[in-house]
């Protein structure tokens, strides 16, 4: 594993050029000029070097769902996506509810090895929104987890998440909350505007994940405990967590990267492969979520990597499954909408991509500024490298990414994880 | 054209050309030999996955008179209520050489899935697809307003339309709009604001809650047929309310317009958005909406499967 690596010529993202080499693990060298001595050399002339990037949010559905992902197959998606931590989302089957379950998942990941596997725990049994999990006894595991979200269904019951936001403060958890009021989306297919009303497809409103979102920061507050909001989606809600954050609430939030570029007008083409919960919003929301990010209002970018096997989506669009592909492309994206923009440096891509939800996680061991002594986890990246997205070509298991054909810059050179090469681009 | 899915795909000059298309054949229907050869030979699937027994045989008795072959293919104890995909469906018609597919579908956009997929290669006719479109329907609609109202125009410049009730799920509601006000009518939409959908100001409508107010103005009132489960999802209080402030009766009918026209897509809820003698007046043309249903769904066929043949001429 380790071996000594020099990644020559890279741009730090402070904007510093400089040379890096890496050895038992560690950087343990930044400097003009590294003479190679046998290392294995990556050319990141043309590179920005990031830290290994932390996706606080990730479906990779082992066990239970192995046609879509496996622990092993999303963690190759990761890699090849410059991340070296994923967070598995709690709604496998059988949910990630016991200790049991977040320990298998932990197992797995450690033993495919690419990357660090943080599982997520669920808030409540079974997802069902009634009964706290064995929140303790999956905190107390060697998965010691952290973060807890019953992702993909609200913790609905104001009462249950109050208990919840409180009981994880024992050892400084977090509740990630998918904000979405049920009596308001039920059956609910697209964001609910101009373009559902056309389409006959039934609304989704923006006040359902806003009124959730209202309500969480006011418990969050009166219990002095750490709220997540998962992808935040609407103008509406990135008003409230301004206002929640202004007030000195422990709130974090995070946007996807789909919601960073997609609108609710893809929907025209009633393809579900846009099918995705949150929905994709209106241009002002997505302008919105930019400048959120950008301002830090939302702290981080998450993926929401959500794998479907084919028949889920080729299909009638209310058949569908909701969901989208997001490791291999989330870098690109973040580049594409907020770099090349010019509303967020590297330093900020840095933070938002991996120091914060390092943080959030409290992931210790990953998300560390790049310096000599820190742990060797490293993505790297040539901005300026465009690339088409083909579907047929992902390290996923499932092809059901969205941006397939679109032209995307950015490709992630090398991704290495403790000390380690776990991903280069081929060099044909 | 290729495929039929939405009013939106078709321009003025296009949707002309449908309603005279069916004015020559319904000139043909008249006559005495109603049957003509243009589409022998050619092989339409009525793919019903929802049922609709009336548009199902408007589409066949269409065809037929077409002379194509048609092969009905219902929900009921079909493979598509066996939970079937419409992949597997459609490349099953495919594979069966099937020159057209009519669909009606409970999911919005099916039509559209249909045509757009690699799935089959035939043209589609969207017969109706969940809430979006029923774009036959309209263009059914807007010939019998035509022949009522436009007094040899080409259009339907200058008229007032009202489309009254559950304009939220109705497919006959949103394609309407969009041919009615492509072919130059006003039109207002009247319902509880619970029943129209958010974004409807960005349609090209007036909105009114309050049927009495226009009831004077238009020259057809277009009645939606509204379901009862409604209720229970708390769109309205009752029936009784819903029919007082939203129905069709005989108060309003006298108010109307000397000339004005009542219509209705049928199934109808007779005493709950069309009280019986309002259906049954001299005004109303529902029962010529189905006869003009055959003319205009041959004219679709004819446009899309015989191209530029001319009609009554055999191959």
């Amino acid at each position: 594993m380790s071996s000594t690596i020099l990644i020559s010529g890279g741009t730090l993202p402070d904007g510093r050029k400089s040379d890096l080499l890496i050895k038992d693990g560690k950087i343990s060298e930044i400097a003009a000029k590294i003479e190679p001595q046998g290392a294995h050399v990556i050319d990141a002339a043309k590179s920005i070097l990031l830290p290994g990037l932390v996706d606080l949010h990730t479906h990779l559905r082992e066990p239970g769902k192995e046609d879509a992902e496996t622990v092993e197959s999303g963690s190759r998606a990761g890699v090849k996506g410059g991340f070296t931590a994923l967070s598995a989302m709690a709604n496998t089957s059988p949910v990630a509810d016991t200790a049991g379950v977040v320990e298998q998942v932990y197992r797995l990941g450690q033993s495919t090895g690419l990357l660090d596997v943080f599982p997520i725990g669920a808030v409540t049994r079974g997802l069902e929104g009634e009964h706290l999990a064995e929140i303790g006894a999956m905190a107390d595991s060697v998965a010691r987890v952290r973060v807890f979200s019953d992702d993909g269904h609200c913790v609905f019951d104001p009462l249950v998440m109050r208990r919840a936001l409180e009981y994880v403060k024992k050892f400084n958890g977090v509740i990630a909350q998918h904000a979405q009021e049920p009596r308001l989306t039920q059956g609910s297919q697209m964001n609910e505007g101009i373009v559902s009303s056309q389409l006959g497809l039934k609304g989704w409103p923006a006040i359902a994940e806003e009124a959730i979102i209202a309500r969480d920061v006011l418990l969050a507050d009166h219990v002095q405990a750490r709220l997540h909001i998962c992808h935040l989606t609407t103008a509406g809600g990135v008003e409230i967590i301004r206002w929640a954050k202004a007030r000195g609430i422990k709130v974090t939030a995070e946007v996807t990267p789909h919601h960073l570029l997609l609108t609710d007008e893809l929907a025209r083409s009633y393809d579900p492969i846009f099918k995705v919960n949150p929905p994709l919003r209106t241009e002002a929301d997505v302008m919105a979520l930019r400048e959120a990010l950008a301002d830090g209002t939302i702290d981080i970018v998450a993926t929401d990597h959500a794998p479907h096997p084919a028949e889920t989506k080729e299909c009638e669009w209310q058949e569908a499954s909701f969901g989208m592909l997001g490791l291999e492309t989330a870098l690109s994206i973040v580049n594409k909408t907020m770099v090349e923009t010019g509303l967020m440096n590297w330093a900020t891509v840095a933070d938002r991509m991996s120091y914060a939800p390092a943080r959030i996680g409290l992931y210790e061991n990953q998300g560390q500024e790049l310096n000599v002594g820190a742990p060797a986890h490293i993505a790297v990246m040539d901005p300026t490298s465009l690339f088409t997205v083909d579907r047929d070509l992902v390290a996923s298991r499932s092809r059901n990414t969205p941006f397939h054909g679109m032209e995307l810059p950015g490709q992630i050179v090398a991704t290495i994880f403790n000390g380690a090469v776990v991903y280069e681009e081929s060099q044909s | 054209m290729r495929h039929l899915l939405s009013i939106s795909d078709l321009s003025k000059v296009e949707a002309l050309q449908i309603l005279n298309t069916a004015e020559e054949l319904a000139r043909v229907s008249d006559g005495p030999m109603k049957k003509l050869p243009t589409l022998r030979g050619r092989t339409i699937v009525n793919l019903f996955a929802e049922d609709s027994t009336r548009t199902r045989i408007s589409f066949e008795a269409a065809a037929k008179r077409l002379s194509a072959d048609v092969i009905n293919f219902s929900a009921k104890g079909s493979s598509v209520s066996k939970g079937e995909s419409l992949k597997d469906t459609a490349q099953t018609l495919q594979a069966m050489g099937a020159d057209a597919v009519i669909i009606r579908h409970s999911a919005s956009g099916a039509a559209q899935r249909l045509a757009d997929s690699q799935w089959m290669t035939g043209s589609v006719v969207n017969a109706g697809d969940g809430t979006h479109e029923h774009p036959s329907q309209a263009l059914l609609d807007a010939f019998t307003i035509r022949r009522h109202l436009a007094h040899g125009g080409d259009d339907l410049t200058g008229l007032h339309i009202a489309i009254v009730g559950d304009v939220l799920h109705s497919r006959v509601a949103r394609s309407n709009v969009l041919l009615l006000t492509k072919l130059g009518a006003q039109v207002t939409l009247v319902a509880p604001p619970t029943l129209l959908p958010v974004g409807v100001e960005s349609w090209p409508v007036k909105v009114s809650y309050d049927f009495d107010s226009i009831i004077e103005s238009v020259d057809a009132v277009m009645m939606l047929r509204i379901q009862l489960e409604r209720m229970t999802e708390l769109f309205f209080p009752n029936a009784r309310e819903y029919s007082r402030y939203f129905g069709l009766n005989k108060d309003r009918l006298k108010k109307m317009k000397p000339t004005a026209i009542v219509m209705h897509p049928g199934p109808m809820n007779r005493g709950l958005e069309i009280t019986a003698d309002s259906a049954d007046s001299a005004r109303s043309v529902i029962l010529e909406q189905v006869t003009n249903g055959v003319s205009v769904r041959m004219a679709i066929l004819y446009l899309l499967l015989a191209g530029s043949q001319e009609i009554g001429v055999s191959e």
